[in-house]
């Protein structure tokens, strides 16, 4: 984002479904910029709208209403051969990577290359210097049928490059790959953000990809943009139900404290103070004690971030000392609610 | 049996491949694309288009509908419009193709759709014209299965082929029906049908070994 270049801008973007008699606001006045070499993810829950939301952007799918600028261009105003032009700047990879399973690796990945023309021994060179980038080189006369599901990313991913495309859309590229596997595919992402300068759009309904990857996120919610912002801001503190539900691990009723009249906490610490022993000074300044519920710490934007829900005792005269205890460390803290996690 | 029998059994066999074959080949050339445009024009599809869709399928159905020795009577003045003739093997060439041309299009038409609807929505996102997605994706990523209904449409061209030699064609057909039918040569019908039955047997395994030969998954 260091120039700040505007790649799309949506303007009050609008998408309809209509089947039978009933009608979905698929996308719902969606409003926002996304800027050139940012990796800007979007969440939201099944059904939100997030892939709709995503096709709109290479006109897979056609609005209703609004704009979709693209790089100065206006989408809908396109016709379709220069949208089919156009189109070859925006490279799109799926959860199911939809490779062609009948032609080889190269074959795949220099399928854009042989659309545009470009001579055979051209294209093949090209073929496998994305390849290389991937890390599949080897792998080049191979079937995808003979590969795992994240090698056949990487493949999708080649082929995603083999335009030199201005933007990457993918649509939950992770989601058919286990932890370890999504953990590679994402870095994969990263490194060809920061070396080829691509903006990359990641779409998901895991907050753990927003967090490894993403600079800037807009959470969906019912088709609606229900927050838009820095992945650490809006990690630290979710204002939107949305938001929250993404964000705050779930707290169940199955746990073995009562908890009634007691309140729960969410508390958020950064890189620095979550080496701090927060509750263990908690005890040594007030003597109070609280109730961890549930700890974790994960790598936010490249900052370590950590949150902690912890169960604060029921009187009400303990709980203020400990709420201004942590103020007084200038911990961000947030009250939760077992109602607002049950949908 | 005689040696003329044999004789005539050995044309009888080079006229039966050279009226499938040619009749296929026809076929082929006509009843492949009229199968990518049913495909194609499927409401939904890339070119969806629910009026010439079910104007091409009608027409469609309508020929499959009519049982192939009806078809044959019933386009004997077409055949003699185009061949001179109505009958000889040449002439069975005519109602063979008319026959075929409806049977290869809906085998293509099932054949492509077998294409995961992700296949063709990435070569959309790359920027192809629904010509080049059907021939950059649909037609490779569906080649081992138009090759296995090539197989079968061979066979099946192959059966109205001795049909067609009922009514005054050539070949295999016209043999086992003058010499078994009418003259009662018991043999002679026996060893057609065997016949028949060994060239279907090849065209089908030669499809099937050609189609797992191609198919990468
Ligand atoms: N082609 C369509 N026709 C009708 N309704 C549709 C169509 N595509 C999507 N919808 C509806 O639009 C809404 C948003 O769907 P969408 O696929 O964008 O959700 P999503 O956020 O991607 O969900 P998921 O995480 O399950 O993929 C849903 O209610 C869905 O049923
Ligand atoms: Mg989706």
């Amino acid at each position: 984002m260091a120039d700040e270049k505007v790649l799309y801008s949506l303007k009050n973007v609008t998408k309809i479904f209509k089947s039978g008699k009933s009608i979905v606001k698929a996308v719902d006045d969606v409003s926002l910029s996304i800027y050139e070499g940012e990796i800007f993810g979007i969440i939201g829950m099944s059904g939100a709208g997030k892939s709709t939301l995503v096709r709109t952007l290479n006109r897979l799918e056609e609005i209703n209403d609004g704009e979709i600028w693209f790089d100065g261009k206006n989408l809908s105003g396109l016709s379709t051969k220069e949208l089919r032009q156009t189109r070859k700047e925006i490279a799109m990879i799926f959860q199911h990577f939809n490779l062609l399973t009948q032609k080889t690796v190269l074959a795949n990945v220099v399928l854009p290359l042989k659309l545009a023309g470009v001579p055979k021994k051209i294209r093949e060179a090209k073929g496998m210097e994305m390849l290389e980038v991937v890390g599949l080189a080897e792998k080049a006369k191979a079937y995808p049928a003979q590969l795992s599901g994240g090698q056949k990313q990487r493949v999708a991913i080649a082929r995603a490059l083999a335009m030199s495309p201005k933007v990457l859309l993918c649509d939950e590229a992770t989601s058919a790959l286990d932890p370890k596997i999504t953990e590679e595919i994402l870095n994969l992402l990263k490194k060809i953000n920061k070396e080829l300068k691509l903006t990359v759009i990641i779409i998901t309904h895991e907050m753990a990809v927003i967090e490894k990857v993403c600079d800037r996120v807009g959470i969906i919610d019912a088709g609606k943009l229900a927050e838009l912002g820095d992945v650490k801001d809006i990690f630290a503190k979710p204002e939107s139900k949305a938001a929250k539900r993404l964000i705050l691990p779930a707290i169940t009723g199955d746990n073995p404290f009562d908890r009634t009249d007691k309140r729960c906490f969410r508390i958020v610490f950064d890189g620095f103070s979550s080496k701090e022993p927060v509750i263990s000074n908690l005890v040594k300044e007030t003597g109070e004690m609280v109730n961890i519920l549930s700890a974790n710490t994960r790598s936010v934007g490249g900052v370590g971030y950590g949150q902690m829900i912890v169960e604060l005792p029921k009187e009400e005269a303990r709980q203020k000392v400990i709420l201004d205890y942590f103020k007084s460390i200038n911990m961000e803290i947030m009250e939760v609610f077992e109602t607002e996690e049950s949908e | 049996m005689s040696k003329e029998i044999v004789d005539l059994i050995v044309t009888g066999i080079f006229q039966t491949l050279l009226m499938t074959v040619i009749s296929t080949v026809i076929a082929y050339i006509i009843g492949l694309p009229y199968g990518i445009l049913l495909k194609i024009t499927t409401p939904g599809d890339i070119l969806g288009n629910r009026v010439v869709h079910g104007i091409l399928g009608f027409i469609a159905n309508v020929f499959r509908s009519i049982p192939f020795l009806i078809l044959l009577v019933f386009l004997i003045p077409f055949t003699r419009m185009i061949t001179g003739t109505s009958i000889g093997t040449t002439a069975s060439i005519v109602p063979l193709t008319v026959g075929a041309i409806p049977i290869v299009a809906r085998m293509v038409e099932a054949s492509l759709n077998e294409i995961s609807p992700g296949i063709v929505e990435a070569a959309t996102s790359m920027g192809a014209s629904p010509f080049e997605i059907v021939i950059h994706f649909m037609i490779p990523e569906c080649l081992p299965s138009l090759l296995s209904g090539a197989a079968i449409n061979i066979a099946t061209i192959l059966g109205y082929s001795a049909m067609a030699g009922c009514i005054g064609g050539g070949g295999l057909g016209a043999i086992a029906l003058n010499y078994g039918y009418y003259r009662y040569q018991q043999d002679v019908l026996w060893v057609t049908v065997l016949i028949l039955i060994i060239i279907v047997e090849i065209f089908q395994e030669g499809g099937t070994l050609l189609t797992k030969k191609t198919r990468k998954a």
